[in-house]
């Protein structure tokens, strides 16, 4: 009989199914009467970017490293706002308008501690997880998405 | 050996994910003006790129990073995802 040992990074996932929020956020506050509060933020693909629209959406990633950089991320997070449970699921593969790309889901006691740590997450991820994507317009053209100052600016609000 | 990986526009400019290098070099800067020799291309996308990322091992490293036989060394352009 086989077994399937724990998964390494039980909180992250990297996958190329679709998930479902409800789920997500049920699962997140199981067996914890401790919970106030459970934040979830949904990432989707826009139809317009830089101006032009877009058909589809290509996400690749660093397998082993993503992982470990979500994990410092989410670790971290536990680490300032008390965090009671939290879980980031990041979809890679082709994706298209309106689809779910990312959900960082968190729960603690208070509510203000859950909103902090969703924000910081996310900030987080878009500057350290080793994500790129890659949109095709509508005429089949293909460009990698430009890094954003943006996104780095918003990550330099949670300098300690 | 080292294993050295490249990632999203790098991958396409370059012409592959992945190859291995003999473990000759003390730094990932060493690696990065040897890898700069194989022409005009890898130069620009790589040694003279300010927006050069690095990780060794998975971790985020730097040109001064020191590397080893064994180690794995990845080339990427700044993330986008979320």
């Amino acid at each position: 009989m086989t077994h399937n040992p724990e998964p390494m990074f039980p909180h992250i996932c990297i996958q190329e199914e679709d998930f479902d929020l409800s789920t997500e956020a049920a699962k997140l506050r199981e067996g914890h009467k401790d919970i106030g509060a459970v934040v979830t933020f949904v990432g989707t693909v826009r139809d317009i970017n830089e101006g032009d629209e877009v058909s589809i959406l290509e996400l690749e990633h660093y397998p082993g490293m993503t992982e470990k950089a979500l994990e410092k991320i989410r670790l971290e997070a536990h680490d300032r706002w008390h965090l009671e449970a939290s879980h980031i699921i990041h979809r890679i593969g082709k994706m298209y308008p309106c689809d779910q790309i990312v959900m960082v889901a968190v729960a603690s006691r208070h509510r203000e501690n859950a909103f902090h740590a969703a924000h910081f997450i996310m900030d987080y991820l878009k500057t350290n997880a080793p994500f790129w994507k890659k949109e095709t317009l509508p005429d089949g053209a293909e460009r990698w998405v430009d890094a954003r100052v943006s996104d780095k600016e918003a990550e330099s609000r949670w300098a300690k | 050996m080292l294993n050295v990986l490249y990632f999203a526009s790098f991958r396409e400019i370059l012409g592959q994910a992945q190859e291995q290098l003999p473990a000759d070099y003390q730094t990932v800067d060493c690696l990065l003006k040897d890898l700069a020799a194989r022409g005009e291309t890898w130069q620009q996308a790589l040694l003279h790129n300010q927006n050069l990322q690095i990780a060794v091992n998975h971790d985020v490293a730097n040109r001064q990073t020191a590397i080893k036989a064994g180690d794995e060394v990845a080339f990427f352009p700044p993330v986008t995802g979320g």
